[in-house]
């Protein structure tokens, strides 16, 4: 490939990917049956530049290969308020990865897709968010993969054998002991968040194994929200759950895995990280509540029409904004999920997420969100001041039009 | 002081010597080369034209990008201290290099020559050679004589 025998785009994709086995001292390439893009997100004309330069070159992808996020959302148009040059170049970047033969998902959440990688496969993802899931929650195998690696894998179908690749490094090297904490807590996805922010502060660059869970407490969106924040306080690309992540299961009784240093989670470190997620004074008014980072699943839009039954509408000075893929959007408004938010004011948006694109109304300064990585976020890229709260403080704020909290919740 | 070439490409400038790891996406303004972070200790630090020592970076992915962007915009870092094998910093230098041919060293030390770095953190001048071949020249002055 690189001597240009499948053409100059490969060539330039092949450069790469060997000069990152340099880099990360790999002395072979292995293959890849799937990539996700995250360089489909505008930052800049770099980005732009690469996979325009890659497809000019007439680059295709080898394997399938899903899109991430983009800064557009081309479903609702005119949610987003880029600049006008920002837009045409973000939509540029989006085409120039169609015609690289991405599939335009535009999800930060490939995995809620039906076709998804399984047990033990090498895999080229990136997002950090997706990386820690494709690991721990599917047992695939990724290094964490960035901008521009991400496609060149996925054009040249390898990757160095390196990192996450390799067995040994897959092993548990600290044990996060969670026997303190109650099941009311663990039935919060929010208080996952908040347990991924612990776990991603405790970590540094070690791998934790979870322990003193029920498994019977645990699903995927609570697994996604602890891998999330996890992701975003920390590096953590692979956690373990006893009794629960797929290498953990296959692992009982291998002697590896135990003995490794161990740290004790508390109620309160957890309450200590809801405080440190939370920017705002909790008694300014409530402009927003920001819901779907990473995306909206269609059991947590289920979950979400289930808590609004009889329930009044949104306060008219308070936006419930909802990010979601396309895909699941039309799974849960075929099963009926998604009208009840719809009618109490909930906005939706799609390709996209509020935290990383200009959709939020300027006058929106406030916003409580039950998501750690949008609460990690959002300051920073929106300069908006955030509440982090449990979905049922998020809702009943949400009408109240100010911050409602509810402290049984975080005992 | 000897490191390891993970990116070859010569580089001088002041260090600065990161207290704790940085997402450059989300954390470091692309157009100005600023530290935005407001988790991290060093936010409102210029990263422009600095020798970063640092010990990993953090978080997204995203931040590849981010730092090629900087690298073309003329405001990252003159060269990049690593105490780990980072792909997701050394891929928006290669990148960079790729793209525009600006070639930003980055060299991997070890966790002794990082403290003395440290140690030495205000007012020092570097300046690294990473050479092709695999090992990279990190020389250190002071400031009031930086040549």
């Amino acid at each position: 490939m690189l001597c240009g025998d499948r053409g100059n785009g490969t060539a330039m994709a092949m450069r790469m990917v060997v000069s990152l086995a340099g880099v990360l001292g790999a002395t072979r390439l292995i293959p890849v049956t799937n990539a996700h893009i995250d360089g489909c997100l505008y930052h800049g004309q770099a980005g732009l530049d690469f996979a325009q330069k890659l497809a000019g070159l007439g680059a295709k992808v080898a394997v399938p290969t899903t899109l991430n996020t983009s800064s557009l959302d081309l479903l609702h148009p005119g949610l987003v308020r880029l600049p006008p040059q920002d837009a045409i170049d973000a939509r540029a970047l989006m085409d120039a990865y169609r015609a690289l033969g991405a599939r335009a998902t535009w999800t930060c959440a490939p995995y809620q897709s039906v076709e998804r990688p399984g047990f033990g496969e090498d895999i080229a993802w990136a997002e950090s968010n997706a990386i820690v899931f494709a690991n721990s929650v599917l047992g695939a195998r990724t290094e964490r993969y960035g901008d521009f690696i991400d496609i060149c894998a996925a054009i040249t179908g390898r990757v160095p054998h390196a990192g996450l690749h390799l067995e040994g490094n897959r092993v548990p090297t600290v044990e996060l002991d969670c026997s303190a904490l109650s099941v009311r807590m663990l039935g919060e996805e929010a208080i996952w968040a908040a347990l991924g922010d612990v776990v991603g502060r405790s970590s540094g660059s070690r791998v934790p194994l979870l322990t003193g869970i029920n498994p019977t407490l645990v699903d995927e969106d609570k697994l996604k929200a602890l891998g999330a924040t996890a992701a975003s306080s920390g590096g953590v690309a692979l956690f373990h759950v006893a009794g629960v992540t797929p290498e953990a299961i296959a692992a009982a009784g291998n002697p590896d895995w135990f003995g490794k240093p161990r740290i004790a989670i508390t109620a309160a470190m957890l309450r200590a990280a809801r405080d440190e997620l939370t920017t705002a004074d909790p008694s300014a008014p409530l402009d927003a509540v920001a819901l779907g980072t990473p995306h909206f699943s269609v059991h947590e839009f289920e979950k979400l029409a289930a808590s609004l039954e009889d329930s009044s509408d949104f306060h008219a000075d308070c936006t419930v904004w909802i990010n979601t893929s396309r895909e699941v959007l039309a799974q849960a408004r075929e099963k009926g999920f998604v009208q009840a938010a719809q009618e109490r004011g909930a906005r939706i948006v799609v390709d996209t997420c509020t935290y990383i694109t200009p959709i939020l109304a300027p006058e929106e300064r406030t916003v409580m969100t039950p998501s750690g990585k949008w609460a990690w976020y959002a300051p920073m890229n929106l300069g908006v001041d955030v509440v982090f709260g449990t979905l049922g403080e998020c809702l009943a704020s949400a009408r109240a039009g100010k911050v409602v909290r509810d402290d049984r919740q975080w005992e | 002081m000897r490191g390891l070439t993970l990116c070859c490409g010569d580089g001088c400038g002041a260090l600065l010597a990161l207290d704790e790891p940085l997402s450059f996406w989300g954390g470091m303004d692309r157009n100005t080369g600023m530290i935005i972070d407001t988790h991290h200790p060093q936010s409102g630090t210029s990263m422009a034209g600095r020798v970063i020592l640092m010990d990993a970076s953090r978080g997204s992915s995203s931040s590849s990008s981010v730092l090629a962007e900087a690298i073309r915009a003329g405001v990252g870092p003159a060269a990049i201290l690593l105490l780990v094998r980072d792909a997701i910093v050394a891929l928006g230098v290669m990148a960079a290099a790729e793209l525009y041919g600006t070639f930003v060293p980055v060299v991997l030390l070890d966790a002794e020559q990082s403290q003395v770095l440290h140690a030495s953190a205000s007012g020092v001048h570097i300046c690294i050679t990473a050479h092709a071949s695999g090992h990279a020249d990190v020389v250190l002055y002071s400031l009031k004589n930086p040549h």
